[in-house]
């Protein structure tokens, strides 16, 4: 049975980032404090939306609302299982990515870092928010606060291809925001509510077909955070800011934000009979086969690391969107796990990525010959990263596939079980010459100061030793990428852990609960 | 027997104008005092209009009649909740724009200061009156008052600004003569002034032409006077050089207070019945949307940007018609009949009254007209940058802010009244605002001064603005997000309602 | 024909000025280059818009709205003094406005030396025309 309870939960749990944006605002000009609010936050916030999971396991939803804005539509809070695992993904990557920013911000002298961090904080808010809330127009707000809090990470480095970057980035997730606004009016004005309800809500409304389709197609165009083709083409250029601004759009908060909208709107909003009789499933389902295709190959002509890091991104989401559109309940299982699962592996991609920068300079793939041997324990990281993106074993990303192929066969889709794993066969095509390059390419000999020809690695390690080793302020760097590579590997053998996997079943079978 | 507070309506009136025959007397004898004489009378006015809403809220409207003389004979000030809730926008953005002033008229015009303020007080008393008046040629006196004002302070700063009061003076001119001749016309055929009356005596004339003629003059009258998309070509000038807190004014309230003329007029004088037995509101709603998408479009095309925001607010005057437009379509609870253009009237004139004294602040701290020239400003002037960005999202739409608010509204009430065209108006126009404050935003923030491209280190000097300049601007973009959350709850909106029962559009729950 | 003419256009006489003037009034403010001609322009449109008020007043063989003898002999029938009334407020409204608008030149004049609306705009456009 599904009670609702009333809990101050939610509301503290979005009162964490909004209280610690501020008193980084408050202390700009004492770094070590302003940095400390900001990890307080990050502890307290998770611990608090941790807490919720035993209720929510139990069956009871945990409902709270402020106030009504229209009939129908209160400002307000209901946390269920699928909600959660969105939320527990943020708040705990935020941890880990903060004090990665940390180490990344002192090492560079980047500037205007209480800005960063200001911005950072309402990111999660936003996020926070649109995990937790409880119907359509909640979620727009938190939505939209999450697209303006972002712009400025984005735009930080203030390059004229940062601005561009940042420009591109509200243009299209600008007119997102207006399609989606069109998109949850007219639901209200078809169904007279905008909850998120197991059945659906839009099987209650008297509307003709190709009403509903239109309406379906308006909510996809609304969640082009997604990154779906062919409007994905303002994350590769996104990847000009920061790279814990960039684990955050890719891991945590933004893309998440995007396919977790595509997954309430299917399970929540219309409901998998409607989405039958529609047939939208199909359709859906071959779209997402075509970026995650698509998105592969453009991923293999990449030089840039983190630009084939972010289409390798623009295909996994599709992996997720895949999933939920093969609407059989392993299909949907995978599309919640590979939620957490993808946030972590990426976010170890990622970081290594930006370790690399920072400790070396470099940026393409092709310069990057021979690095793994002078920072191992990165490159490892990184290794465990890219072989869970292929879905192999032991990595948690081999779990997700698993489902996703248990998911197409369920629902009698072979077609889409080949295009998995011929995804998965890209997946490898591009990942493969990075882990190679990095500990097998021969370095290219070089002439050091001094005159003597050196083979490159050793000036390269002895820099970075010295830093690696000697300055502490890498460890804020190497120690996050390592907690993410293991939950990585941890979460192959236990998807328990966080209570993730069970949470992902328990709502898995609320939605299929009443078949 | 009449409390206190029945006198309040006239007291405000009178009390302005006493204000500003002492302004030039006080002035001549000491040039110091205008400024806080006249910040002392808005506030006393303030105060009292806030008392006003709240009796018209709890015991219902105020009937005053001057010397005491009964309508339809004399002169009668009715106060109702649509009066009291324009009156205590108009004198709080009033008061701002006099707090602002203070510093920055000593600094644009000082020899000028006490002429100013004593007409700034004459302003006030125009506007004050337009809006507690119940007899339609007392509203044309008090209205042709408020606009000789305007242009007197339009052209303050000399030169090229002489040019624009000129321009608004002939156009004014040319509105308020065809309201003059709607007043004529309707007092050809019932006899009477008196709007009350008016609307008694109207409804077996309904298919006069004369009256449709009258309704007509007063439609484009108005619409020259608030500067309705496509009799709006005198505004960017008179804004792009008047003084910013008389811009913040022009574009708050005198232009607003113009369009609560014509809701008094549409559906005090000609109540509902004549309005859905001709299909004018739909070619209103038309021209609106018009009017907002070319408004947008020409903002665009800007680089002054005092003239940007001018064009911005054409589009706003549009947004406020649309929902007068839709009015009699929409039904449901909350977004019925009035509410939205009435929400906007206030959203609007927050926004818009913050976005005018930044841009002043701009001009008083560096003198600085284009948008081009203010790299870096965000450095420098953090506070007044921040509240500039707060006021441009409020006006691009991000919830919560007070501008999502008006356009959900707007949007539903479309919705309610199948008219889909304008839904996706407003959409497209939500992403036009976007582009062109963007660019204002990108160029304070993100671009460095020339020769400091990247610097990490220190902040070059602060230089805010003064405070007394700084706490209106702070105050009025704070509301912008305040009042979204209230308007959002739901709190103000019954309120509201009572207008919409009170014209017959809604039955009140 | 002759009709037509006598009820449309010779008994609603007054009307017919009324429009005629404003619509002479109308053309000076918009076409001409003069200030000083736009708001002798200006002054037409608003006079003829008096006449017309102050036509609406007559009653036929109505005397002055003063109580006297004459009037009282007449039964009291008198013109209606209203419109006359509302015409001298808006007259007073209206030299304000030519007032203001009078000022307004002058300064033009001392500011650019002519007061042809062109040549102000283009020494303007000279001078650079920000805000000052």
């Amino acid at each position: 049975m599904i009670e609702g309870a009333e809990s101050l939960r939610p509301w503290l749990a979005i009162a964490c980032p909004a209280l610690s944006a501020i008193l980084v605002l408050l202390f700009s000009k004492r770094p070590n404090v302003r940095e400390g609010w900001t990890l307080l936050a990050t502890i307290v916030q998770f611990s608090i939306i941790f807490s919720m999971v035993p209720m929510i396991l139990e069956g009871t939803v945990i409902e709270s609302y402020l106030f009504t804005m229209f009939p129908g539509i209160h400002f307000g809070f209901k946390v269920d299982a699928f909600g959660l695992i969105f939320a527990i993904t943020s708040s705990f990557l935020w941890i880990l990515v903060s004090i990665y920013s940390i180490g990344y911000m002192r090492a560079l002298r980047e500037h205007a870092q209480t800005r960063y961090y200001f911005c950072f904080a309402f990111a999660i808010f936003g996020a926070v928010g649109v995990a937790l809330s409880g119907n359509l127009v909640t979620m727009f707000i938190f939505y939209e606060i999450l697209t303006i809090s972002t712009y400025p990470l984005v735009a930080h480095e203030q390059t004229p291809e940062a601005l561009f970057a940042g420009r591109k980035y509200l243009a299209y997730l600008f007119t997102a925001g207006s399609f989606l606004l069109g998109a949850v009016v007219l639901t209200y004005s078809l169904a007279g509510t905008t909850d998120f309800n197991k059945g659906g809500i839009l099987t209650m409304a008297f509307a003709p077909r190709s009403v509903l389709m239109i309406l379906f197609i308006l909510f996809l165009l609304g969640f082009m955070k997604a990154a779906y083709m062919p409007f994905h083409s303002w994350l590769p250029t996104a990847m000009v800011a920061p790279t814990p601004v960039s684990a955050l759009l890719h891991a945590v908060a933004v893309v998440k934000a995007g396919v977790f909208g595509i997954v309430r709107t299917v399970c929540y909003i219309y409901g998998i009979d409607l989405m039958h009789e529609l047939g939208l499933g199909i359709m859906l389902a071959s779209f997402a086969a075509f970026t995650m295709i698509v998105a592969s190959l453009f991923a293999i002509a990449q030089d840039n690391l983190k630009r084939r890091l972010a289409y390798s991104t623009i295909s996994q989401l599709s992996y997720i969107v895949l999933g939920v559109a093969l609407l059989s309940p392993m299909g949907i299982t995978g599309a919640m796990i590979h939620i957490p699962f993808h946030g972590f592996m990426k976010i170890t991609l990622f970081l290594c990525a930006g370790s690399i920068l920072v400790a070396s300079g470099k940026e393409n793939i092709s310069e990057m010959a021979g690095i793994g041997r002078a920072m191992p324990m990165t490159m490892f990281a990184f290794t465990v990263g890219a072989l869970g993106m292929c879905g192999t074993p032991p990595i948690a990303g081999f779990i997700s596939k698993w489902f996703f192929s248990l998911g197409a066969i369920q629902s009698g889709q072979i077609a889409f079980l080949c295009v998995i794993l011929i995804a998965s066969l890209l997946d490898v095509v591009y990942f493969f010459p990075i882990i190679r390059t990095a500990f097998f390419g021969k370095m290219l000999e070089i002439e050091t100061l001094s005159g003597d020809r050196e083979e490159k690695v050793v000036v390269l390690s002895e820099k970075v030793q010295t830093k690696e080793g000697k300055r502490p302020i890498y460890l804020f760097m190497v120690v996050p990428l390592a907690i993410t590579a293991f939950f990585s590997i941890l979460f192959c053998f236990f998807p328990q852990a966080f209570h993730l996997y069970d949470l992902a079943q328990k709502a898995v079978k609320d939605i299929f609960g009443g078949m | 027997m009449q409390t206190a507070i029945e006198h309040f309506p006239v007291l405000i009136v009178a009390i302005s104008l006493f204000s500003a025959i002492t302004i030039l007397v006080a002035g001549w004898i000491n040039k110091k005092t205008p400024p806080f004489i006249s910040i002392a009378t808005i506030l006393a006015q303030f105060v009292a209009s806030i008392l006003i809403l709240n009796h018209v809220l709890t015991k219902g409207p105020i009937h005053y009649w001057l010397g005491g003389w009964k309508p339809p004979w004399g002169i009668e000030y009715v106060v109702d909740v649509l009066n009291a809730y324009v009156l205590v926008i108009l004198l709080f953005l009033g008061l701002a724009c006099a707090v602002y002033s203070k510093r920055s008229i000593e600094h644009e015009l000082p020899h000028k200061i006490v002429s100013f303020y004593a007409i700034y007080q004459l302003l006030i008393t125009g506007l004050c009156g337009v809006t507690v008046t119940g007899d339609i040629f007392n509203m044309y006196v008090f209205i042709e008052i408020m606009s000789l004002s305007a242009y007197a302070l339009i052209g303050s700063r000399g030169k090229i600004a002489l040019k624009a009061s000129f321009t608004y003076l002939v156009l004014g001119s040319i509105g308020a003569c065809f309201f003059l001749l709607g007043i004529g016309f309707l007092y050809s055929v019932t006899g009477s002034l008196n709007m009350h009356d008016l609307s008694l005596l109207l409804p077996p004339l309904y298919g006069n032409r004369i009256v449709k003629a009258a309704f007509v003059l007063f439609i484009v009258g108005l619409s020259i006077k608030m500067a309705f998309f496509p009799l709006h070509t005198w505004l960017p000038d008179a804004h792009a050089f008047a003084p910013s807190e008389i811009s913040a004014m022009l574009s708050g309230i005198i232009i607003e207070v113009c369009t609560y003329a014509f809701i008094r007029l549409a559906f005090s004088v000609f109540s509902v019945n004549f309005i859905r037995l001709l299909p004018i509101f739909d070619i209103l709603c038309w021209v609106a949307g018009i009017a907002i998408i070319m408004g947008s479009i020409l903002a665009m095309t800007q680089f002054n940007l005092k003239r940007m925001l001018a064009y911005s607010s054409v589009a706003n005057m549009g947004y406020i018609m649309l929902a007068v437009g839709l009015s009699t379509s929409a039904r449901n609870y909350p977004w019925c009949g009035l509410t939205p253009a009435l929400m906007h009237i206030l959203n609007h004139a927050l926004m818009k009254g913050c976005l005018f004294l930044v841009a002043g602040a701009f001009i008083y701290k560096a003198d600085l007209w284009d948008i081009t020239e203010l790299r870096g400003l965000g450095r420098k002037m953090p506070y007044t940058c921040a509240a500039f960005v707060i006021a441009a999202i409020s006006m691009i739409g991000v919830p919560p802010s007070v501008g999502f608010v008006s356009k959900l509204y707007i949007i539903f009430a479309s919705l309610e009244a199948k008219k889909f065209a304008f839904v996706a108006i407003l959409l497209v126009s939500s992403l036009l605002n976007l582009i062109y404050f963007w660019r204002v935003i990108e160029t304070m923030y993100m671009k460095g001064e020339e020769g400091e491209e990247h610097s990490h280190a220190s902040i070059s000097s602060k230089d805010e603005i003064p405070l007394s300049m700084l706490i209106p601007v702070l105050t009025l973009a704070s509301l912008c997000i305040v009042m979204g959350v209230l308007w959002l709850a739901g709190i103000t909106i019954p309120a509201l309602n009572k207008v919409n029962a009170m014209f017959g559009l809604v039955v009140i729950r | 024909m002759m009709e037509w003419l006598i009820e449309e256009v010779f008994a609603k006489y007054n009307y017919w000025i009324s429009i005629i003037l404003m619509l002479i009034g109308f053309y000076a403010m918009i076409a001409k280059d003069n200030l000083i001609k736009k708001i002798i322009g200006l002054n037409i449109f608003q006079t003829a818009i008096f006449l017309f008020f102050i036509s609406l007043a007559v009653v036929k063989g109505g005397t002055a709205p003063i109580v006297s003898q004459e009037m009282i002999s007449k039964g009291h029938v008198y013109v209606n003094p209203l419109p006359h009334v509302l015409i001298l407020t808006a007259i007073v409204v209206a030299v304000s406005t030519t007032a203001v608008a009078l000022s307004l030149i002058i300064r033009m004049y001392e500011e650019y030396g002519t007061i042809q609306e062109e040549e102000i705009i283009e020494k303007s456009r000279e001078k650079g025309m920000t805000g000052v």
